[in-house]
């Protein structure tokens, strides 16, 4: 089974005060953690899970500038085989134009799965994945939680709201893109992406596709991010926690719990 | 004069309430456009009632047909595709929902409509249509707009709008036949399983100690669970808790999970994602705990502290031993 995963490098959000930087359409980005995308990291073990089962290589994909290289490293040591990575440039890619460009490059591979997690943390688009099957012209299916393939399909599960999964039967090749917690990705020590530094990463530039300008043009543009309304909000409890934690009784007894 | 469709989503025969959140919307979007409002149900022989669908769109066009009966995105993005090409809409709007993330990029590849999804707002100012979303976990906003198209694809978060603003409509109801010759579809429908029901029903809670990703470790959930004992209640969590199988599915709050209406909703450490809010909105009193202030839970909650939640944990198990 030949599978082909991609991922994204994304800002780590917990306890992080952002700035909107000088062009007011994104946030300041040079003070930042950086990480894969947390739905990402749960598609790289699925599909390396996959190839250690059923045989086969694992390809991870992503488009970035050279600081990006970090998160293909890290899935190679998760076990990928190799990794590609395709330079934009000056470029800013939207989730069709980042689809297209994906596109492009897996066309000319041989696959059976493709894996990219539901969502990244950062635009929160849930785009990419599914307009990259239907640019591809192969089966998909979103937020998914299982996958036991056998033959020329796989049987899959499908996270619906309220608890309800479905359980559903997909032909290969196909494109699904991987809910948190279909499994417990493992942990990868600094050791180990050292080690992997020897496996396969290809680099392409943009103008090594056959994309037009047409491919290249986003379709929808940031015009302005902005922070919420200041008028929203908590009223804050104030003191050291001693005291806090007599108003939360107070409070809690005013809305008629007994405690 | 265009249209504006609403693509109407249903489970088990039942209109979904993300369905009737659009509808309100987009009624207010056609009012200022001057489009005419059309809600496009697909599905089996018996789809779910049409009398609210009538009541808040100008037309219902119902396409039926026995392969349609459980959401097919390869089927359904055909049957979408064909009326696109036939009727021109202006917007075709639908929630994002699984559903919705199935279909919606698809759809926007095969029309060439540009897609803005997840929108919590979509302003419309003389044919200039503009979208607000949220992006970086809910810290920040961003308003969005789109290249010039014949038509624009927009889906819509859940509980963003809504779904009592809809107009007093008599819509006319159209029933089609789905054509023969649609394509044999690549994902088959094989069963809906439920995975949320367990030991513990905490939807009937009257006070739930909810965790979510602050708690760090596996260990302290011991801790809690000590302070909800002495608080009478239960211990419910956000996502990240069930991910990492330290509690089981059915203590999970939010969209995946259950919604909840205990009369105090403790949250700690739960940084407050959309799809976990959208299960806490029938508590009465929020009090959320974070370090982190600019933790978007804090936008929701009735009231907030900022510290760690071990301090007030433990300070709280003071006063109620």
């Amino acid at each position: 089974m030949n599978i082909v995963v991609c991922v994204k490098r994304v800002p780590q959000l917990q306890d992080v005060d952002l700035e909107i930087d000088k062009s007011k359409r994104d946030i300041r980005k040079d003070n930042l953690v950086y990480f894969i995308n947390e739905w990402d990291n749960y598609a790289i073990e699925e599909a390396v899970r996959l190839k250690e089962k059923l045989g086969g290589t694992v390809t991870a994909i992503t488009v970035g500038d050279e600081d990006d290289e970090e998160v293909l490293r890290r899935c190679l040591a998760i076990g990928a085989d190799k990794a590609v990575r395709i330079d934009p440039g000056s470029l800013v890619p939207d989730a069709y134009v980042t689809s297209r460009i994906l596109s492009e490059i897996i066309k000319g591979l041989e696959y059976d799965l493709i894996l990219t997690g539901v969502q990244a943390d950062d635009v929160n688009n849930s785009m990419v994945g599914i307009m990259l099957a239907e640019l591809l012209g192969i089966a998909h299916s979103a937020v998914v939680t299982g996958i036991e393939p056998s033959g020329d399909e796989a049987i899959i599960r499908i996270e619906l709201e309220d608890g309800i999964d479905e359980v559903a039967k997909i032909s290969l090749p196909a494109l699904l893109t991987i809910q948190t917690g279909i499994n417990e990705p493992r942990y990868v020590s600094i050791m180990g992406i050292r080690k992997a530094s020897k496996k396969e990463l290809n680099i392409k530039k943009l103008e090594e596709l056959n994309l037009s300008q047409d491919d290249l043009m986003q379709r929808t543009i940031i015009e302005e991010v902005y922070f919420p309304p200041d008028t929203e909000g908590a009223e804050m409890i104030e003191g050291d926690p001693a005291m806090i934690a007599e108003r939360i009784i107070e409070i809690i007894k005013e809305k008629g719990v007994n405690l | 004069m265009g249209e504006i469709f609403v693509v109407v989503e249903h489970r088990q025969e039942r209109l979904r309430e993300i369905t009737l959140q659009m509808l309100g919307k987009a009624d207010e979007l056609c009012r200022r456009l001057s489009h005419d409002l059309t809600a496009i149900l697909i599905g089996g022989q018996d789809v779910p009632p049409l009398s609210e669908l009538v009541e808040m769109a100008d037309r219902v066009i119902v396409i039926k047909d026995e392969r349609l009966r459980n959401f097919d995105s390869d089927l359904y993005k055909e049957i979408l595709i064909r009326l696109i090409n036939e009727r021109e809409p202006y917007l075709v709007m639908m929630g994002h929902t699984p559903w919705g993330m199935d279909l919606a990029p698809s759809l926007a590849i095969k029309s060439g409509f540009p897609l803005a999804s997840d929108c919590v707002d979509i302003i419309a100012e003389e044919n200039n249509l503009k979208v607000v979303r949220q992006i970086y976990n809910g810290k920040l906003f961003s308003k969005v707009s789109f290249r010039p198209s014949k038509g624009y694809l927009i889906t819509a978060r859940t509980g963003a709008f809504a779904s009592d603003e809809a107009g007093e409509h008599h819509g006319e109801v159209i029933i089609m036949e789905a054509s023969t010759d649609l394509p044999d579809s690549r994902v088959e429908f094989m069963e809906f399983i439920d995975s949320g029901s367990g030991e513990v029903d905490i939807t009937q809670s009257e006070l739930l100690v909810s965790i979510g990703r602050g708690i760090g470790e596996k260990e302290n959930i011991e801790k809690i669970k000590e302070l909800a004992n002495l608080m009478r209640g239960e211990v419910s969590c956000s996502r990240p808790i069930v991910d990492k199988h330290w509690l089981p599915k059915y203590h999970q709050v939010g969209t995946s999970g259950k919604s909840v209406k205990p009369k105090i909703y403790f949250a700690l450490g739960i940084s407050g994602a959309f799809q976990h809010v959208a299960g806490v909105g029938g508590a009465g009193v929020v009090i959320a705990v974070n370090r982190d202030r600019k933790a978007p839970i804090f936008r929701v909650a009735d009231y907030g502290v900022v510290d760690d939640l071990f301090n007030i944990v433990a300070a709280l198990k003071e006063k109620l031993c």
